[in-house]
C-alpha cells in the first residue's frame, strides 16, 4: 500500500547496462537527515568551565546546562561549517560520558528530563531516504550517518547514563515513555550498522529496566515486522531486533502466553518469506528455537507453517530453511517427531530431488546428523515408503555424482534399518510409477470431460458461464 | 434443475473434491482455477449445498490457491443461482479477506466488492453488512483492515439506522491500535468521504482527516494526503479554508520527507481540487518549497509537476507566477546536485515553452534547454532531446537549430546509445524541416556514420531512418548522396557492415522505385551472393525475397531466380531455407 508511495519511481533504469557498474564506482556515502540542513547562520555556544574544575556543590548545575548546549545539533553534510563548535561539542559529550560513568550523586530529579531531552533532540530525526531504490545490503555499500562524530558519543552517554548505579527507573519512566520508544524503535530502519549496533543496546537496556514499556515495545516490534513482511519489505534493523527478542523470548515465563504464541505463529513465521531472508536467517532461526526449547508442543506448528512457506524458486533460502529445520530436528522430541514425520519427509523428498545439488546436498546431510538418523530408524516404517521413489530415482538421474554418492549411502543405511521392507518397495517400484501414471490418465479424463461438459452447457444456456 | 440431464451423477463430488485436496499443489491450483467448472458439473444447488461449505471449512492452503479461491469466487453469481443466492458466496470470502497474506486478502475484498452490487438493498442489509461489521470488530489486525475496504460500497443503498453504525465502526478503525489498519482506514478515507452525505463530511470526515494527517507514523500521514484531494472536491469552496487548507500546510511541511513527497506528486491533483484562488495564495509558495526541499526525492516529484502546475494556474496570473515564482526554482534545478532531479525536470521543462510563448522561451527557457542537453547525465539529454518537438512548435525549427545543432552534433556521437538512438528518431523531423541543402551540409555524414555504428540497434535505426529521409527528399536525391555510400559498404571487410547494405537495400528499395533498383541495388546483392559468410549469403536471400516485389519480371526471371536457386543448393542450412522461400514467395519455381 504505502510502498508505492515511498519509493519514487526509478529514472536509472533508462540505460539497463550500467546500474551495477556505476553503482559500485561511487565512493563511499554519507549522508545526514533532512532536518539539519539549509539553515543560514553560524552556531555559537559560549564556553563552560570542566566539570571537574568547579566544586562539587555547583556540578550539577553545570551539568544541566552543559546538556542544554549539547541540544544544539549541527550540519555535518556542510563539512566547512561550525568546524570550532563542533569540536567543542565533542569534547563536551566526552565529558559529559565520562562524567556519567564515575560520579555519584549528580543524578538530580531535574537533570533526567535534561537528559532525554538531549538525547532525543540529537538521535530523533526522519531518516533520509535511501540513494539506491533498490538497496541491496549484500552488494552495496550502507549509507553512513554523517553527525557519527557527535551521534556515537550521544548514544554512548546514554547507555551509561541507562546503566549508571544512580539510575532510578520510576523517576525516568516518565520521560521515557512510549512515544520515546516508538521513536527509538523508527530508528532501527537507519542504514548505518553503527547506528543500529547502539541502539540495540539502547533498546535492550529500556526492556530491561522499565517493566511497564515492556509489552508495549513488543507489540510496535510486531507492528514493525508486518508491515516488513506484508507492506514494504523493507527495514534494515531486523537482524537487530531479532537479536533483542531472542532474549526477551529467552526469558519468557512457562507455560507461553496466547500473546507469544501468536507471536511466534503469526508474525516470526511469515517472517520466512521475505525476499532478503538472508541477512536476519540466524537470529530469526535462534528465537524460533527458542520458543521449541520453551514449549515442545509448538513444534508441530512451527514446521507446518516452516513447510506452508516452503521456498519455491529460490535455492539459496531454500538451503537457509533445511538449516533451520534441522536445528529444529535437533532439539526435536520423539513424541512430536511423530505427529509431523510425513508432512515434513515429503518435502525433504522433493528437497533431495532437487536439481540444484546444493539443495539435494544440504537435505542428505541430514543422515549424518546421529539424533535424526536414531529418528529417522525409530519409523522407518512410515519415512522410507515417503523418501524411497525419490531416493531410487535419483540414485539413476541425478547429473552430480555427489549427490548420487551420497544418496547410495543413505539407500544403503536404509536397507540397513529395514531390509524387509526396502526389498518391497524395490519389488513394487515399477508398478507403483505405473500405478500413479494411470492415475495421472485418469485425472485428465476427468478434466476433459467436465470441459466438455463446461462447453456444452456453455452453448446451450448462451454464456452463462463467466469466463 | 440445472444437473437434472445426469451429467453431474458423473463427477460425484467427491472426486472433485479430491482433486481439490490432491497432494500437489500445481495440482490444486488447477483445480481451483476450473473451479467454476467443478460448479456447473454440480449444478447450482449442489454448489451452494456442498462445495460452498467445503470452500469454505476445508480449506486452508498455501497463498496461491487461496488467491486463486477469492479471484474464482467475485465470479460466481450465476453459478450459484443468481444474486437471490449470491450472498451464499459471502462466508468463504469472509474467510479469505482475515488471512495474513496481503495479497489474497486484498483480493478477497476485490470480490466482495464485485458482488456487493449484485446484493439486493435487503441482502446488503442482512447479510453484507452483518459481515462488514464482524470483520471490522475481529481480534487480528487483517480482519480490521479488510473491513476498511467495504464501508463504501455497501453505505449507499442501506437505512440510516444503519449508516450511522457504518460511520461509527469507520471512525473507529481510523484511531486503532495498530498502525496497519490505521494505514487502511486512511487509504479508504477519500472514497469513504464520496458516498457520504456532505452534512456528514463535514463532521464526521474532516475530524478524521485531521487526525490521520496528524499521526504519528508518517506512513498513516502520507495517506492522508490522497484522501486530501477526494475530500477537497467534495466540498463548497468556502469551506476549504478552515476545513482543509490547515491541513494540507502542515503535510506541505511535515518533518518526514514521504509525506512531502506525497504533496509532490499528488500536486496537480490538489492543484485542481481547491480550485484557483488557494492556488495562488497558498500553493504557489508551497510549491516553491518543494522545489527547494532538501531531499532529492521531494525535489524530483516537484519538479515532475512542474509543466503540469504551470498549466494548470489561473490563466490572469499564469505568466506573472511562473516568470517571478517558478521559474527562478526552475533555474537552480538545472544545476541540481541530483540527477533524477535534472533528469525529471528534463522530461517536463520544454512543455513550459508552449505556455509562456515565443519570446519568453528565447530569453529565458533556451539557456536551460541547452545547458540541460550538454547535462553530464545521459537520462537528462536523453529527456531534453525526446521532447524537442513541443519547443519546435513554438519557436520553430530554424531558431531551434541554431541553438541546438552543436549540441545535437555532439550528442549523435554520445557514448549512450539510447542517446544516439533518440537523436536518430529525431532526425527525419529536423530534416523535413530545415530543407535538403542545410541537411546535406550538416547533419548527412552524421546518418551515415551511424550505419556503421557499433551497436546494431542504431544501425537498424540509421537504416530506418534513411528510409524516412528518402521519403522526404525523393529518389532523385538518394541516388546521388546515400546510395553510392550504401553500395560501398558491400566491399567492406566487417560483414556486419556488408549486411548493413542490404537491410539498407531492403529499407530503401521501395521509396527510390523500380529504376534505382533494379539498375543500382540488384547487382550489388546478387553479387553478395558469393560472400563467404553464411549469415550474408541468406541474407541476400532475405533482400532479394524483399525487393522482389519492385523488380520487373524479366530480371526476377534472368538474374533472381538463377541466384536463388544456386543459394538454394548451399551448403548452409539456413542459407537453403531462406533461398527457398524465397523462391516460393516470389514464385520462382
Amino acid at each position: 500500500m504505502s510502498s508505492a508511495a515511498a519509493t519514487p519511481p526509478s529514472v536509472d533504469k533508462v540505460d539497463g547496462f550500467s546500474r551495477k557498474s556505476v553503482r559500485k564506482a561511487k565512493q563511499k556515502r554519507s549522508q545526514s537527515s533532512s532536518q539539519f540542513r539549509s539553515q543560514g547562520k553560524p552556531i555559537e555556544l559560549a564556553p563552560l568551565p570542566l566539570l571537574k574544575d568547579v566544586p562539587t556543590p555547583e556540578q550539577p548545575e553545570l551539568f544541566l546546562q552543559k546538556l542544554q548546549q549539547c541540544c544544539t545539533v549541527f550540519d555535518f553534510m556542510d563539512t566547512l561549517s561550525d568546524l570550532k563548535m563542533k569540536e567543542y561539542k565533542r569534547s563536551t559529550l566526552n565529558e559529559l560520558v565520562d562524567y556519567v560513568t564515575v560520579s555519584r550523586g549528580y543524578l538530580t530529579e531535574q537533570a533526567y528530563p535534561e537528559v532525554v531531552k538531549m538525547v532525543s533532540y540529537n538521535i530523533f530525526r526522519t531518516l533520509p531516504p535511501s540513494e539506491s531504490n533498490e538497496f541491496d545490503p549484500e552488494e552495496d555499500e550502507p549509507t553512513l550517518e554523517a553527525s557519527w562524530p557527535h551521534l556515537q558519543l550521544v548514544y554512548e552517554f546514554f547507555i551509561r547514563f541507562l546503566e549508571s548505579q544512580e539510575f532510578q527507573p520510576s523517576i525516568a519512566k516518565k520521560y521515557i515513555d512510549q512515544k520515546f520508544v516508538l521513536q527509538l524503535l523508527e530508528l532501527f530502519d537507519s542504514e548505518d550498522p553503527r547506528e543500529r549496533d547502539y541502539l540495540k543496546t539502547v533498546l535492550h537496556r529500556i526492556y530491561g529496566k522499565f517493566l511497564g514499556l515492556r509489552a508495549f515495545i513488543r507489540k510496535q516490534i510486531n507492528n514493525i515486522f508486518l508491515r516488513f513482511v506484508y507492506e514494504t519489505e523493507h527495514f534494515n534493523g531486523v537482524a537487530e531486533l531479532l537479536e533483542i527478542l531472542g532474549s526477551i523470548i529467552n526469558g519468557f515465563a512457562l507455560p507461553l502466553k496466547a500473546e507469544h504464541k501468536q507471536f511466534l505463529v503469526k508474525v516470526l513465521i511469515p517472517l520466512h518469506t521475505v525476499r532478503s531472508l538472508s541477512l536476519f536467517h540466524a537470529q530469526l532461526a535462534y528465537c524460533i528455537v527458542q520458543f521449541l526449547e520453551k514449549d515442545p508442543t509448538l513444534t508441530e506448528p512451527v514446521i507446518r507453517g516452516l513447510l506452508k512457506f516452503w521456498p519455491k524458486t529460490c535455492s539459496q533460502k531454500e538451503v537457509m530453511f533445511l538449516g533451520e529445520l534441522e536445528e529444529i530436528l535437533d532439539v526435536i522430541e520423539p513424541t512430536q517427531f511423530v505427529k509431523i514425520q510425513e508432512p515434513l519427509f515429503k518435502q525433504i523428498s522433493r528437497c533431495v530431488s532437487s536439481p540444484h545439488f546444493q539443495v539435494a546436498e544440504r537435505a542428505l546431510y541430514y543422515w549424518n546428523n546421529e539424533y535424526i538418523m536414531s529418528l529417522i530408524e525409530e519409523n522407518s516404517s512410515v519415512i522410507l515408503p515417503i523418501m524411497f521413489a525419490s531416493l531410487y530415482r535419483i540414485s539413476k538421474e541425478h547429473w552430480n555424482p555427489a549427490i548420487v554418492a551420497l544418496v547410495y549411502n543413505v539407500l544403503k543405511a536404509f536397507m540397513e534399518m529395514n531390509s524387509t521392507l526396502f526389498d518391497e518397495l524395490t519389488a513394487t517400484y515399477k508398478s507403483d510409477r505405473q500405478r500413479e501414471k494411470k492415475k495421472e490418465k485418469e485425472r485428465e479424463e476427468l478434466w476433459k470431460k467436465l470441459e466438455d461438459l463446461e462447453l456444452k452447457r456453455g452453448l446451450r444456456s448462451d454464456g452463462i458461464i463467466p469466463t | 434443475m440445472a444437473g437434472a440431464d445426469g451429467d453431474d451423477s458423473l463427477y460425484p463430488i467427491a472426486v472433485l473434491i479430491d482433486e481439490l485436496r490432491n497432494e500437489d499443489v500445481q495440482l490444486r491450483l488447477n483445480s481451483i482455477k476450473k473451479l467454476s467448472t467443478i460448479a456447473l458439473a454440480l449444478g447450482v444447488e449442489r454448489t451452494r449445498t456442498e462445495l460452498l461449505p467445503f470452500l469454505t471449512d476445508t480449506i486452508y492452503d498455501e497463498d496461491e490457491v487461496l488467491l486463486a479461491l477469492a479471484e474464482q469466487l467475485g465470479n460466481f453469481t450465476m453459478l450459484v443461482g443468481g444474486p437471490e443466492y449470491v450472498h451464499c458466496l459471502l462466508p468463504p470470502l469472509e474467510s479469505l479477506a482475515t488471512v495474513e497474506e496481503t495479497v489474497v486478502r486484498d483480493k478477497a475484498v476485490e470480490s466482495l466488492r464485485k458482488i456487493s452490487h449484485e446484493h439486493s438493498p435487503v441482502d446488503l442489509e442482512v447479510h453484507f453488512e452483518p459481515l462488514v461489521k464482524r470483520l471490522a470488530s475481529g481480534d487480528w489486525f487483517t480482519s480490521r483492515t479488510s473491513a476498511c475496504g467495504l464501508f463504501s460500497v455497501c453505505y449507499p443503498r442501506v437505512s440510516s439506522t444503519v449508516k450511522a453504525e457504518i460511520r461509527q465502526h469507520f471512525r473507529t478503525l481510523c484511531s486503532d491500535d495498530t498502525p496497519m489498519v490505521r494505514r487502511a482506514a486512511a487509504s479508504k478515507l477519500g472514497e469513504f468521504a464520496k458516498v457520504l452525505e456532505l452534512e456528514y463530511v463535514k463532521s464526521d470526515i474532516i475530524s478524521l482527516f485531521t487526525a490521520l494527517a496528524s499521526d504519528e507514523q508518517d506512513s498513516v500521514r502520507l495517506l492522508a494526503v490522497e484522501a486530501c484531494v477526494s475530500i477537497a472536491q467534495l466540498l463548497p469552496q468556502e469551506d476549504l479554508e478552515t476545513l482543509v487548507m490547515p491541513t494540507l500546510r502542515q503535510a506541505a511541511e511535515d518533518k518526514s520527507w514521504r509525506v512531502r513527497y506525497m504533496v509532490a506528486d499528488k500536486f496537480s491533483e490538489l492543484q485542481k481540487a481547491v480550485g484557483p484562488e488557494i492556488t495562488k495564495n497558498d500553493l504557489v509558495p508551497a510549491f516553491q518549497n518543494l522545489l527547494k526541499d532538501c531531499e532529492a526525492e521531494v525535489r524530483a516529484a516537484a519538479a515532475n509537476k512542474v509543466k503540469e502546475f504551470c498549466e494548470n494556474l489561473p490563466e490572469d496570473s499564469r505568466e506573472t507566477i511562473i516568470m517571478t515564482h517558478i521559474l527562478p526554482c526552475v533555474k537552480e534545478l538545472v544545476s541540481d546536485t541530483n540527477q533524477h532531479v535534472k533528469s525529471a525536470l528534463a522530461s517536463v521543462i520544454m512543455g513550459l515553452s508552449t505556455i509562456l510563448g515565443k519570446d519568453n522561451t528565447i530569453e529565458h527557457l533556451l539557456p536551460l534547454f541547452l545547458a540541460q542537453l550538454k547535462d553530464e547525465c545521459p537520462e537528462v539529454r536523453l529527456n531534453i532531446i525526446s521532447n524537442l518537438d513541443c519547443v519546435n512548435e513554438v519557436i520553430g525549427i530554424r531558431q531551434l537549430s541554431q541553438s541546438l545543432l552543436p549540441a545535437i552534433v555532439e550528442l549523435a556521437e554520445d557514448a549512450k546509445w539510447r542517446v544516439r538512438l533518440a537523436i536518430i528518431e529525431y532526425m527525419p523531423l529536423l530534416a523535413g524541416q530545415l530543407g535538403v541543402e542545410f541537411f546535406d551540409e550538416k547533419l548527412n555524414s552524421l546518418c551515415m556514420a551511424w550505419l556503421v555504428d557499433h551497436v546494431y540497434a542504431i544501425r537498424e535505426a540509421a537504416t530506418c531512418n534513411l528510409m524516412k529521409l528518402v521519403e522526404k527528399f525523393g529518389a532523385e536525391w538518394a541516388q546521388n548522396t546515400i546510395i553510392p555510400k550504401v553500395l560501398g559498404m558491400a566491399n567492406d571487410p566487417n560483414y556486419l557492415h556488408r549486411m548493413t547494405t542490404l537491410f539498407c537495400i531492403n529499407a530503401l528499395s521501395e521509396a527510390c522505385g523500380q529504376e534505382i533498383t533494379t539498375k543500382h541495388m540488384l547487382p550489388v546483392v546478387l553479387k553478395m551472393s558469393n560472400d563467404q559468410v553464411a549469415n550474408v549469403r541468406f541474407n541476400v536471400a532475405k533482400s532479394l525475397q524483399k525487393i522482389g516485389p519492385v523488380l520487373d519480371s524479366n530480371s526476377l526471371q534472368t538474374e533472381v531466380k538463377p541466384v536463388l536457386e544456386k543459394l538454394a543448393s548451399d551448403q548452409d542450412i539456413d542459407v537453403k531455407y531462406f533461398a527457398q522461400e524465397a523462391i516460393s514467395v516470389l514464385a520462382l519455381a
